[in-house]
Protein backbone atom coordinates (compact mmCIF):
# COMPACT_ATOMS: atom_id res chain seq x y z
CA UNK A 1 0.00 0.00 0.00
CA UNK A 2 1.52 3.32 -1.32
CA UNK A 3 0.01 6.79 0.52
CA UNK A 4 -1.01 9.61 -2.08
CA UNK A 5 0.09 13.40 -1.57
CA UNK A 6 -3.79 14.13 -0.71
CA UNK A 7 -3.72 11.35 2.74
CA UNK A 8 -0.48 13.37 3.81
CA UNK A 9 -2.18 16.61 3.38
CA UNK A 10 -5.18 14.72 5.64
CA UNK A 11 -3.73 13.65 8.33
CA UNK A 12 -1.50 16.23 9.12
CA UNK A 13 -5.31 18.32 9.05
CA UNK A 14 -6.31 15.74 11.39
CA UNK A 15 -2.79 16.18 13.29
CA UNK A 16 -2.92 20.15 13.71
CA UNK A 17 0.25 20.29 11.94
CA UNK A 18 0.89 22.85 9.26
CA UNK A 19 2.95 21.51 6.40
CA UNK A 20 4.19 23.57 2.85
CA UNK A 21 3.72 21.68 0.15
CA UNK A 22 7.42 20.90 -0.29
CA UNK A 23 7.72 19.57 3.00
CA UNK A 24 4.46 17.33 2.28
CA UNK A 25 6.35 15.80 -0.39
CA UNK A 26 9.41 14.93 1.38
CA UNK A 27 7.26 13.57 4.26
CA UNK A 28 5.20 11.17 1.59
CA UNK A 29 8.90 9.82 0.91
CA UNK A 30 9.82 9.19 4.48
CA UNK A 31 6.04 7.93 5.49
CA UNK A 32 5.70 5.53 2.26
CA UNK A 33 9.01 3.51 3.39
CA UNK A 34 7.74 3.11 6.97
CA UNK A 35 4.69 1.75 5.45
CA UNK A 36 6.44 -0.76 3.30
CA UNK A 37 8.18 -1.91 6.95
CA UNK A 38 4.90 -1.93 8.29
CA UNK A 39 3.11 -4.44 5.35
CA UNK A 40 4.90 -7.48 6.71
CA UNK A 41 2.00 -7.29 9.23
CA UNK A 42 -0.44 -8.27 6.56
CA UNK A 43 0.70 -11.74 6.24
CA UNK A 44 -0.02 -12.62 9.81
CA UNK A 45 -2.65 -15.01 10.28
CA UNK A 46 -4.33 -13.15 13.90
CA UNK A 47 -7.64 -15.20 13.67
CA UNK A 48 -9.38 -15.61 17.22
CA UNK A 49 -6.24 -13.62 18.51
CA UNK A 50 -7.25 -10.97 21.46
CA UNK A 51 -5.50 -7.21 21.03
CA UNK A 52 -3.02 -6.83 23.71
CA UNK A 53 -3.37 -3.31 24.76
CA UNK A 54 -1.85 -3.39 28.55
CA UNK A 55 1.38 -5.89 28.73
CA UNK A 56 0.41 -7.00 31.79
CA UNK A 57 -2.54 -8.20 30.69
CA UNK A 58 -0.65 -10.91 28.58
CA UNK A 59 0.65 -11.86 32.61
CA UNK A 60 -2.93 -10.87 34.48
CA UNK A 61 -5.61 -11.48 31.98
CA UNK A 62 -8.38 -10.32 34.20
CA UNK A 63 -6.80 -7.12 34.26
CA UNK A 64 -8.82 -3.71 34.88
CA UNK A 65 -7.63 -0.19 35.49
CA UNK A 66 -8.71 1.28 39.03
CA UNK A 67 -10.85 3.55 39.63
CA UNK A 68 -10.80 6.00 42.46
CA UNK A 69 -13.58 7.38 44.78
CA UNK A 70 -15.34 10.15 43.12
CA UNK A 71 -13.96 12.81 45.68
CA UNK A 72 -11.66 15.80 45.58
CA UNK A 73 -8.29 15.35 46.12
CA UNK A 74 -6.62 18.28 44.47
CA UNK A 75 -6.54 21.92 45.73
CA UNK A 76 -6.27 24.57 44.13
CA UNK A 77 -3.15 25.37 41.59
CA UNK A 78 -4.19 27.74 39.21
CA UNK A 79 -1.36 30.09 39.59
CA UNK A 80 1.01 27.42 39.65
CA UNK A 81 -0.23 25.61 36.81
CA UNK A 82 -0.72 28.64 34.61
CA UNK A 83 2.73 29.87 35.14
CA UNK A 84 4.43 28.13 31.65
CA UNK A 85 1.45 29.27 29.59
CA UNK A 86 1.95 31.39 27.04
CA UNK A 87 -1.00 34.16 27.45
CA UNK A 88 -2.94 34.57 30.38
CA UNK A 89 -5.44 37.20 31.92
CA UNK A 90 -7.36 36.85 35.03
CA UNK A 91 -6.75 33.33 35.63
CA UNK A 92 -7.75 32.35 31.85
CA UNK A 93 -6.14 31.30 29.30
CA UNK A 94 -5.91 33.43 26.52
CA UNK A 95 -6.60 32.01 22.88
CA UNK A 96 -7.61 34.16 19.48
CA UNK A 97 -11.18 34.66 19.35
CA UNK A 98 -13.24 31.73 17.96
CA UNK A 99 -16.94 32.97 18.35
CA UNK A 100 -17.15 36.39 16.49
CA UNK B 1 36.33 9.36 43.64
CA UNK B 2 34.36 9.58 40.15
CA UNK B 3 35.11 6.34 39.17
CA UNK B 4 33.58 5.10 42.26
CA UNK B 5 30.19 3.07 42.54
CA UNK B 6 27.37 4.34 44.42
CA UNK B 7 27.89 1.86 46.82
CA UNK B 8 31.50 3.05 47.70
CA UNK B 9 30.68 6.74 47.95
CA UNK B 10 27.86 5.97 50.15
CA UNK B 11 30.64 4.14 52.40
CA UNK B 12 32.35 7.15 52.61
CA UNK B 13 29.31 9.73 52.42
CA UNK B 14 27.99 7.94 55.90
CA UNK B 15 31.73 7.53 57.31
CA UNK B 16 32.27 10.97 56.50
CA UNK B 17 35.04 10.90 54.89
CA UNK B 18 33.72 12.83 51.86
CA UNK B 19 30.86 15.60 52.12
CA UNK B 20 27.60 15.74 49.88
CA UNK B 21 28.82 18.90 49.05
CA UNK B 22 32.21 18.16 48.17
CA UNK B 23 31.19 14.74 46.12
CA UNK B 24 28.66 17.80 44.12
CA UNK B 25 31.26 20.16 43.57
CA UNK B 26 33.49 17.44 41.97
CA UNK B 27 30.74 15.94 39.65
CA UNK B 28 29.67 19.71 38.66
CA UNK B 29 33.30 20.70 37.78
CA UNK B 30 33.58 17.51 35.32
CA UNK B 31 30.38 18.00 33.97
CA UNK B 32 31.85 21.97 33.42
CA UNK B 33 34.54 20.60 31.83
CA UNK B 34 33.07 18.03 29.80
CA UNK B 35 31.95 18.88 25.64
CA UNK B 36 29.68 15.83 25.36
CA UNK B 37 26.37 17.93 25.19
CA UNK B 38 25.46 15.57 27.73
CA UNK B 39 23.57 18.38 30.18
CA UNK B 40 20.92 20.65 29.35
CA UNK B 41 20.35 22.16 32.60
CA UNK B 42 22.45 22.51 35.11
CA UNK B 43 22.33 24.87 38.61
CA UNK B 44 25.07 24.87 40.58
CA UNK B 45 23.32 26.65 43.73
CA UNK B 46 20.49 24.22 43.42
CA UNK B 47 22.70 20.93 43.63
CA UNK B 48 24.81 22.58 46.32
CA UNK B 49 21.70 23.38 48.31
CA UNK B 50 20.33 19.61 47.94
CA UNK B 51 23.92 18.76 49.15
CA UNK B 52 23.67 20.80 51.85
CA UNK B 53 20.51 19.21 52.85
CA UNK B 54 22.05 16.00 52.43
CA UNK B 55 24.98 16.78 54.71
CA UNK B 56 22.53 17.75 57.16
CA UNK B 57 20.77 14.34 57.12
CA UNK B 58 24.32 12.30 57.01
CA UNK B 59 25.10 14.31 60.39
CA UNK B 60 22.20 13.45 62.33
CA UNK B 61 21.92 9.62 60.74
CA UNK B 62 18.85 9.86 58.90
CA UNK B 63 19.67 8.59 55.96
CA UNK B 64 19.01 5.99 53.41
CA UNK B 65 21.93 4.57 50.72
CA UNK B 66 20.94 7.36 48.80
CA UNK B 67 21.86 10.21 50.65
CA UNK B 68 23.90 12.75 49.06
CA UNK B 69 24.65 10.38 46.08
CA UNK B 70 24.45 12.66 43.22
CA UNK B 71 22.53 11.55 40.18
CA UNK B 72 21.06 13.22 37.02
CA UNK B 73 17.49 12.85 35.48
CA UNK B 74 16.94 12.72 32.15
CA UNK B 75 14.96 15.85 30.87
CA UNK B 76 12.08 13.30 30.50
CA UNK B 77 11.12 13.78 33.94
CA UNK B 78 9.43 16.90 35.19
CA UNK B 79 11.52 19.11 37.58
CA UNK B 80 10.02 21.84 39.42
CA UNK B 81 13.76 23.85 39.86
CA UNK B 82 15.11 22.48 36.54
CA UNK B 83 13.83 23.13 33.55
CA UNK B 84 12.40 20.39 31.27
CA UNK B 85 12.66 20.23 27.88
CA UNK B 86 11.80 16.82 26.66
CA UNK B 87 14.94 17.57 23.75
CA UNK B 88 12.32 19.57 22.02
CA UNK B 89 11.98 23.46 20.91
CA UNK B 90 7.78 22.95 21.78
CA UNK B 91 9.41 22.86 25.67
CA UNK B 92 12.59 25.52 25.29
CA UNK B 93 11.55 27.26 28.06
CA UNK B 94 9.37 25.21 30.15
CA UNK B 95 9.71 24.84 33.98
CA UNK B 96 7.01 22.38 35.89
CA UNK B 97 5.21 23.23 38.35
CA UNK B 98 5.43 19.91 40.19
CA UNK B 99 8.57 16.98 40.24
CA UNK B 100 7.89 13.49 38.95
CA UNK B 101 7.06 10.89 40.87
CA UNK B 102 10.61 9.39 40.62
CA UNK B 103 12.07 12.95 41.18
CA UNK B 104 10.32 12.61 44.33
CA UNK B 105 11.62 9.23 45.51
CA UNK B 106 15.15 10.25 44.58
CA UNK B 107 14.55 13.52 46.71
CA UNK B 108 13.10 11.73 49.76
CA UNK B 109 15.73 9.41 49.34
CA UNK B 110 18.31 12.32 49.62
CA UNK B 111 20.11 12.15 46.65
CA UNK B 112 21.59 15.60 45.22
CA UNK B 113 20.31 16.17 41.29
CA UNK B 114 22.72 17.29 39.09
CA UNK B 115 20.98 18.65 36.19
CA UNK B 116 18.69 17.67 33.33
CA UNK B 117 20.11 14.98 30.44
CA UNK B 118 19.56 15.75 26.86
CA UNK B 119 17.89 13.13 24.88
CA UNK B 120 16.12 12.30 21.70
CA UNK B 121 13.19 14.51 21.44
CA UNK B 122 10.22 13.18 23.29
CA UNK B 123 12.18 10.27 23.74
CA UNK B 124 11.42 9.22 20.05
CA UNK B 125 15.21 8.35 18.51
CA UNK B 126 18.07 5.20 18.60
CA UNK B 127 20.94 8.12 18.31
CA UNK B 128 20.08 10.60 20.21
CA UNK B 129 20.12 13.02 17.21
CA UNK B 130 16.88 14.19 17.32
CA UNK B 131 17.29 16.19 20.31
CA UNK B 132 16.51 19.88 19.33
CA UNK B 133 19.20 20.85 21.37
CA UNK B 134 22.21 18.90 19.13
CA UNK B 135 23.10 15.24 19.54
CA UNK B 136 24.82 14.08 22.67
CA UNK B 137 28.75 13.11 21.77
CA UNK B 138 30.25 9.17 22.86
CA UNK B 139 32.65 9.36 25.32
CA UNK B 140 34.28 6.45 23.90
CA UNK B 141 34.42 7.72 20.58
CA UNK B 142 33.43 11.46 20.02
CA UNK B 143 32.45 10.89 16.10
CA UNK B 144 29.51 8.01 17.53
CA UNK B 145 25.97 8.18 18.52
CA UNK B 146 25.67 7.72 22.00
CA UNK B 147 22.73 5.76 21.22
CA UNK B 148 18.95 7.40 22.31
CA UNK B 149 16.60 8.22 23.28
CA UNK B 150 18.08 7.91 27.16
CA UNK B 151 22.12 9.34 25.19
CA UNK B 152 22.47 11.92 27.58
CA UNK B 153 22.12 9.51 30.50
CA UNK B 154 24.47 6.63 29.55
CA UNK B 155 27.23 8.99 28.05
CA UNK B 156 27.35 10.49 31.51
CA UNK B 157 27.53 7.71 33.31
CA UNK B 158 30.55 6.40 31.13
CA UNK B 159 32.21 9.72 30.95
CA UNK B 160 32.18 9.47 34.89
CA UNK B 161 29.99 13.00 35.07
CA UNK B 162 27.65 11.06 37.61
CA UNK B 163 27.39 8.02 39.25
CA UNK B 164 23.60 7.50 38.54
CA UNK B 165 21.01 8.46 36.20
CA UNK B 166 17.80 8.24 35.27
CA UNK B 167 16.23 6.91 31.83
CA UNK B 168 12.83 5.96 30.10
CA UNK B 169 12.76 2.87 27.68
CA UNK B 170 10.10 2.76 25.60
CA UNK B 171 11.32 0.31 22.81
CA UNK B 172 15.01 0.20 24.14
CA UNK B 173 15.85 3.75 25.41
CA UNK B 174 17.99 2.42 28.55
CA UNK B 175 19.16 -0.75 27.14
CA UNK B 176 20.63 0.37 23.71
CA UNK B 177 22.25 4.00 24.83
CA UNK B 178 23.20 1.48 27.95
CA UNK B 179 25.14 -1.16 25.15
CA UNK B 180 26.08 1.70 22.99
CA UNK B 181 28.20 3.74 26.11
CA UNK B 182 29.63 0.61 27.64
CA UNK B 183 27.15 1.46 30.82
CA UNK B 184 24.62 -0.86 32.43
CA UNK B 185 21.40 -0.51 32.84
CA UNK B 186 17.54 -1.67 33.15
CA UNK B 187 14.36 -0.97 32.30
CA UNK B 188 12.11 -2.99 34.87
CA UNK B 189 8.82 -4.74 34.64
CA UNK B 190 6.11 -2.38 32.86
CA UNK B 191 3.81 -0.67 35.72
CA UNK B 192 6.78 -0.63 38.27
CA UNK B 193 8.46 2.61 38.19
CA UNK B 194 5.53 5.62 38.04
CA UNK B 195 4.93 7.47 34.76
CA UNK B 196 3.48 10.29 36.99
CA UNK B 197 5.30 13.39 35.59
CA UNK B 198 7.57 11.15 32.96
CA UNK B 199 6.76 13.20 29.40
CA UNK B 200 4.41 10.52 27.78
CA UNK B 201 5.45 9.16 24.51
CA UNK B 202 3.84 5.87 23.70
CA UNK B 203 1.92 4.97 27.14
CA UNK B 204 1.52 1.16 27.48
CA UNK B 205 4.82 1.02 26.75
CA UNK B 206 6.78 3.60 28.71
CA UNK B 207 8.77 2.88 31.74
CA UNK B 208 11.11 4.38 33.70
CA UNK B 209 14.94 2.85 34.98
CA UNK B 210 18.57 3.71 36.45
CA UNK B 211 21.48 3.32 34.03
CA UNK B 212 24.74 3.21 36.61
CA UNK B 213 28.08 1.39 36.41
CA UNK B 214 27.13 -1.81 37.88
CA UNK B 215 24.22 -3.97 38.12
CA UNK B 216 24.53 -3.63 42.05
CA UNK B 217 23.83 0.15 41.85
CA UNK B 218 21.12 -0.25 39.57
CA UNK B 219 19.24 -2.66 42.20
CA UNK B 220 19.95 0.24 44.79
CA UNK B 221 18.77 2.92 42.09
CA UNK B 222 15.32 0.58 41.89
CA UNK B 223 15.27 0.30 45.17
CA UNK B 224 14.60 4.05 45.35
CA UNK B 225 12.36 4.32 42.25
CA UNK B 226 9.82 1.54 42.17
CA UNK B 227 6.54 1.28 44.19
CA UNK B 228 3.04 1.74 43.09
CA UNK B 229 1.60 5.51 42.67
CA UNK B 230 -1.80 5.91 42.61
CA UNK B 231 -1.13 8.99 40.17
CA UNK B 232 -0.10 6.54 37.13
CA UNK B 233 -3.54 4.59 36.08
CA UNK B 234 -0.82 1.59 34.91
CA UNK B 235 1.33 1.38 38.49
CA UNK B 236 1.34 -2.25 39.22
CA UNK B 237 0.26 -2.59 43.32
CA UNK B 238 2.39 -5.10 44.71
CA UNK B 239 5.08 -5.26 47.68
CA UNK B 240 7.85 -3.34 47.98
CA UNK B 241 11.36 -5.51 47.18
CA UNK B 242 14.56 -5.84 47.86
CA UNK B 243 15.95 -5.73 44.21
CA UNK B 244 19.67 -6.18 45.75
CA UNK B 245 18.84 -9.45 47.90
CA UNK B 246 20.17 -11.91 45.83
CA UNK B 247 22.97 -10.69 43.88
CA UNK B 248 25.37 -13.16 45.71
CA UNK B 249 23.43 -16.39 44.43
CA UNK B 250 25.21 -18.64 42.32
CA UNK B 251 24.75 -19.04 39.03
CA UNK B 252 24.91 -22.86 39.28
CA UNK B 253 22.13 -24.47 37.17
CA UNK B 254 21.04 -21.27 35.59
CA UNK B 255 19.19 -21.94 32.13
CA UNK B 256 19.90 -19.23 29.22
CA UNK B 257 17.70 -18.83 26.52
CA UNK B 258 19.71 -17.79 23.46
CA UNK B 259 17.39 -17.38 20.98
CA UNK B 260 18.46 -18.02 17.29
CA UNK B 261 16.82 -14.96 15.96
CA UNK B 262 18.99 -12.78 17.56
CA UNK B 263 21.68 -13.86 15.77
CA UNK B 264 20.80 -14.22 12.06
CA UNK B 265 22.06 -12.08 9.60
CA UNK B 266 22.50 -8.35 10.21
CA UNK B 267 23.95 -9.21 13.63
CA UNK B 268 27.73 -7.39 13.17
CA UNK B 269 29.84 -10.08 13.53
CA UNK B 270 31.86 -8.48 15.82
CA UNK B 271 28.89 -7.95 18.25
CA UNK B 272 28.19 -11.57 18.10
CA UNK B 273 31.76 -12.58 18.91
CA UNK B 274 31.52 -10.40 22.09
CA UNK B 275 28.15 -11.89 23.13
CA UNK B 276 29.39 -15.06 22.69
CA UNK B 277 32.39 -14.97 24.61
CA UNK B 278 29.69 -13.26 27.70
CA UNK B 279 27.71 -16.12 26.92
CA UNK B 280 30.73 -18.76 27.50
CA UNK B 281 31.70 -16.67 30.29
CA UNK B 282 28.66 -17.38 31.61
CA UNK B 283 28.98 -21.22 31.05
CA UNK B 284 32.04 -20.70 33.01
CA UNK B 285 30.22 -19.67 36.26
CA UNK B 286 28.11 -22.91 35.70
CA UNK B 287 25.01 -21.91 33.41
CA UNK B 288 23.98 -23.80 30.84
CA UNK B 289 22.70 -22.40 27.38
CA UNK B 290 19.42 -23.27 25.97
CA UNK B 291 18.89 -22.79 21.87
CA UNK B 292 15.15 -21.47 21.94
CA UNK B 293 13.48 -19.49 19.08
CA UNK B 294 11.19 -16.13 19.75
CA UNK B 295 9.85 -16.55 15.94
CA UNK B 296 7.86 -12.91 15.95
CA UNK B 297 11.31 -11.17 17.09
CA UNK B 298 11.25 -9.33 13.55
CA UNK B 299 7.74 -8.48 13.62
CA UNK B 300 7.87 -6.27 16.71
CA UNK B 301 9.75 -3.72 13.99
CA UNK B 302 6.33 -3.04 12.21
CA UNK B 303 4.43 -3.57 15.22
CA UNK B 304 6.30 -1.32 17.65
CA UNK B 305 6.20 1.66 14.82
CA UNK B 306 2.41 0.99 14.71
CA UNK B 307 1.54 0.75 18.26
CA UNK B 308 3.93 3.73 19.82
CA UNK B 309 3.11 6.13 17.11
CA UNK B 310 -0.71 5.70 17.42
CA UNK B 311 -0.01 6.68 21.28
CA UNK B 312 2.12 9.31 20.47
CA UNK B 313 -0.16 11.01 18.17
CA UNK B 314 -2.62 10.57 21.40
CA UNK B 315 -0.06 12.16 23.87
CA UNK B 316 1.30 14.97 21.62
CA UNK B 317 -2.10 16.26 21.13
CA UNK B 318 -2.22 17.86 24.25
CA UNK B 319 0.91 20.55 23.02
CA UNK B 320 -1.62 22.45 21.44
CA UNK B 321 -0.05 26.45 22.61
CA UNK B 322 -2.31 27.33 24.81
CA UNK B 323 -1.37 25.98 28.34
CA UNK B 324 2.21 25.51 27.97
CA UNK B 325 5.25 25.04 24.89
CA UNK B 326 5.49 26.96 22.12
CA UNK B 327 3.04 29.52 20.54
CA UNK B 328 3.86 30.68 17.13
CA UNK B 329 4.13 34.57 17.04
CA UNK B 330 1.79 35.12 13.98
CA UNK B 331 -1.24 33.37 13.26
CA UNK B 332 -4.88 33.83 11.67
CA UNK B 333 -7.62 32.14 14.04
CA UNK B 334 -7.47 29.52 16.80
CA UNK B 335 -6.99 26.74 14.31
CA UNK B 336 -4.18 28.55 12.85
CA UNK B 337 -2.18 29.10 15.60
CA UNK B 338 -2.45 24.97 16.81
CA UNK B 339 -0.85 24.17 13.34
CA UNK B 340 1.83 26.71 13.29
CA UNK B 341 2.96 26.44 17.28
CA UNK B 342 2.99 22.22 16.31
CA UNK B 343 4.81 22.94 12.91
CA UNK B 344 7.27 25.12 14.41
CA UNK B 345 7.58 23.74 17.69
CA UNK B 346 7.54 19.89 16.66
CA UNK B 347 10.84 18.16 15.02
CA UNK B 348 11.11 16.04 12.30
CA UNK B 349 10.69 12.64 13.58
CA UNK B 350 8.27 13.92 15.87
CA UNK B 351 6.00 15.10 12.92
CA UNK B 352 6.40 12.02 11.10
CA UNK B 353 5.43 9.65 14.21
CA UNK B 354 2.74 12.03 14.62
CA UNK B 355 1.72 11.81 11.39
CA UNK B 356 1.94 7.99 11.21
CA UNK B 357 -0.21 7.41 14.41
CA UNK B 358 -2.87 9.45 13.00
CA UNK B 359 -2.93 7.55 10.03
CA UNK B 360 -3.19 4.30 11.53
CA UNK B 361 -5.84 5.08 13.66
CA UNK B 362 -8.10 6.74 11.05
CA UNK B 363 -10.98 5.14 9.95
CA UNK B 364 -10.49 2.63 7.52
CA UNK B 365 -6.99 1.56 8.61
CA UNK B 366 -7.66 1.21 12.27
CA UNK B 367 -8.42 -2.55 12.05
CA UNK B 368 -5.50 -3.47 9.25
CA UNK B 369 -3.10 -1.68 11.36
CA UNK B 370 -3.56 -0.56 15.03
CA UNK B 371 -5.90 -4.28 16.34
CA UNK B 372 -3.60 -6.19 14.04
CA UNK B 373 -0.62 -4.68 15.60
CA UNK B 374 -1.93 -5.38 18.81
CA UNK B 375 -2.98 -8.98 18.09
CA UNK B 376 0.87 -9.50 16.90
CA UNK B 377 1.66 -7.71 19.90
CA UNK B 378 0.05 -10.54 22.01
CA UNK B 379 1.58 -12.97 19.98
CA UNK B 380 5.08 -12.03 20.81
CA UNK B 381 4.53 -11.75 24.25
CA UNK B 382 3.17 -15.65 24.00
CA UNK B 383 6.44 -16.28 22.48
CA UNK B 384 8.17 -15.07 25.82
CA UNK B 385 6.11 -17.05 27.90
CA UNK B 386 6.37 -20.39 26.30
CA UNK B 387 10.14 -19.50 27.02
CA UNK B 388 10.19 -18.59 30.44
CA UNK B 389 6.98 -19.92 32.19
CA UNK B 390 5.45 -23.12 33.11
CA UNK B 391 6.65 -26.83 34.01
CA UNK B 392 8.06 -27.27 31.11
CA UNK B 393 9.77 -23.47 30.41
CA UNK B 394 12.60 -23.82 28.59
CA UNK B 395 15.11 -21.30 30.31
CA UNK B 396 15.42 -18.91 33.57
CA UNK B 397 16.94 -16.16 31.20
CA UNK B 398 17.32 -15.31 27.86
CA UNK B 399 20.37 -13.44 26.91
CA UNK B 400 21.81 -12.07 23.47
CA UNK B 401 22.67 -8.70 21.75
CA UNK B 402 21.43 -5.32 22.69
CA UNK B 403 21.91 -3.94 19.37
CA UNK B 404 22.80 -5.37 16.20
CA UNK B 405 26.29 -2.88 15.63
CA UNK B 406 28.40 -0.84 18.05
CA UNK B 407 27.77 2.78 18.07
CA UNK B 408 27.49 4.30 14.63
CA UNK B 409 28.83 7.82 13.34
CA UNK B 410 27.10 10.82 14.07
CA UNK B 411 24.85 11.80 10.95
CA UNK B 412 25.08 8.52 9.46
CA UNK B 413 21.27 7.96 9.51
CA UNK B 414 20.41 10.70 10.32
CA UNK B 415 17.72 11.50 7.15
CA UNK B 416 16.70 7.57 7.59
CA UNK B 417 13.95 6.79 9.36
CA UNK B 418 13.55 2.93 8.29
CA UNK B 419 17.18 2.39 9.32
CA UNK B 420 16.94 3.65 12.32
CA UNK B 421 14.28 1.52 13.48
CA UNK B 422 15.72 -1.52 12.05
CA UNK B 423 18.20 -1.56 14.65
CA UNK B 424 15.66 -1.66 17.43
CA UNK B 425 15.08 -5.50 16.25
CA UNK B 426 16.76 -7.09 19.55
CA UNK B 427 14.86 -4.12 22.45
CA UNK B 428 11.23 -3.59 20.51
CA UNK B 429 9.83 -7.31 21.87
CA UNK B 430 10.97 -6.86 25.50
CA UNK B 431 9.15 -3.81 25.25
CA UNK B 432 5.89 -5.09 23.57
CA UNK B 433 5.77 -7.32 26.37
CA UNK B 434 6.49 -5.60 28.97
CA UNK B 435 9.19 -7.56 30.11
CA UNK B 436 12.39 -6.38 32.42
CA UNK B 437 15.39 -6.24 30.22
CA UNK B 438 18.97 -5.18 30.91
CA UNK B 439 22.44 -4.13 29.45
CA UNK B 440 25.59 -4.64 30.93
CA UNK B 441 28.70 -4.35 28.84
CA UNK B 442 30.65 -7.16 27.42
CA UNK B 443 33.49 -6.26 25.14
CA UNK B 444 34.07 -3.74 22.13
CA UNK B 445 33.88 -3.72 18.47
CA UNK B 446 36.88 -4.88 16.04
CA UNK B 447 38.45 -2.87 13.85
CA UNK B 448 40.30 0.19 13.49
CA UNK B 449 37.37 1.81 13.94
CA UNK B 450 35.21 -0.24 16.30
CA UNK B 451 37.78 -1.11 18.97
CA UNK B 452 36.47 1.61 21.04
CA UNK B 453 32.91 1.00 20.69
CA UNK B 454 31.38 -0.98 23.66
CA UNK B 455 28.92 -3.54 23.29
CA UNK B 456 26.33 -4.78 25.44
CA UNK B 457 24.59 -8.00 26.18
CA UNK B 458 21.33 -8.01 26.94
CA UNK B 459 19.45 -9.76 29.89
CA UNK B 460 15.47 -10.35 29.39
CA UNK B 461 14.10 -12.15 32.33
CA UNK B 462 10.11 -12.95 32.99
CA UNK B 463 7.87 -10.30 34.76
CA UNK B 464 8.86 -8.84 37.65
CA UNK B 465 12.12 -11.00 37.79
CA UNK B 466 14.38 -7.73 38.10
CA UNK B 467 16.01 -9.10 41.17
CA UNK B 468 17.40 -12.33 39.26
CA UNK B 469 18.48 -10.67 36.11
CA UNK B 470 20.28 -8.04 38.66
CA UNK B 471 22.17 -11.20 40.37
CA UNK B 472 22.90 -12.98 36.74
CA UNK B 473 24.59 -9.08 35.87
CA UNK B 474 26.24 -9.05 39.12
CA UNK B 475 27.77 -12.18 39.12
CA UNK B 476 29.33 -11.39 35.43
CA UNK B 477 30.46 -8.35 36.81
CA UNK B 478 32.01 -9.99 39.43
CA UNK B 479 34.05 -12.44 37.03
CA UNK B 480 34.73 -9.63 34.38
CA UNK B 481 36.00 -6.21 34.27
CA UNK B 482 34.06 -4.37 31.03
CA UNK B 483 31.92 -2.65 33.02
CA UNK B 484 34.90 -0.82 34.91
CA UNK B 485 36.31 0.02 31.64
CA UNK B 486 35.78 3.97 31.24
CA UNK B 487 37.25 6.06 28.25
CA UNK B 488 40.07 8.12 28.69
Amino acid sequence: MTLALSDVKRIANLSCLELTEEQAGQTLDKLNGIFALVEQMRAVDTSGIEPLSHPIAALTADLALRLRDDVVTESNHREAYQQPAPATQDGLYLVPKVIE
Amino acid sequence: MHTKTIKELSTLLQAKKISAAELATLFLDRIEQSDLNAFLHVDRQLSLRQAAVADQRLATGDTTPLTGIPIAHKDLFVTRQWRTTAGSKMLKNYTSPFDATVVEQFNAAGTVTLGKLNCDEFAMGSGNENSYFGAVKNPWDKRAVPGGSSGGSAAAIAARLAPAATGTDTGGSIRQPAALCGVTGIKPTYGSVSRYGMIAFASSLDQGGPLAKTAEDCGVLLNAMTGFDERDSTSIARPKEDFTRSLNDSLQGLRIGVPREFFGAGLAADVEQAVRAALAEFEKLGATLVDISLPKTELSIPVYYVIAPAEASSNLSRFDGVRYGHRAADYKDLSDMYKKSRAEGFGDEVKRRILVGAYVLSHGYYDAYYLQAQKIRRLIAQDFQRALTGADRQCDVIMGPVSPTVAWDLGDKTDDPVANYLADIFTLSTSLAGLPGMSIPCGFGQGEKNAQRPVGLQIIGNYYEEARLLNVAHQYQQATDWHQRAPV
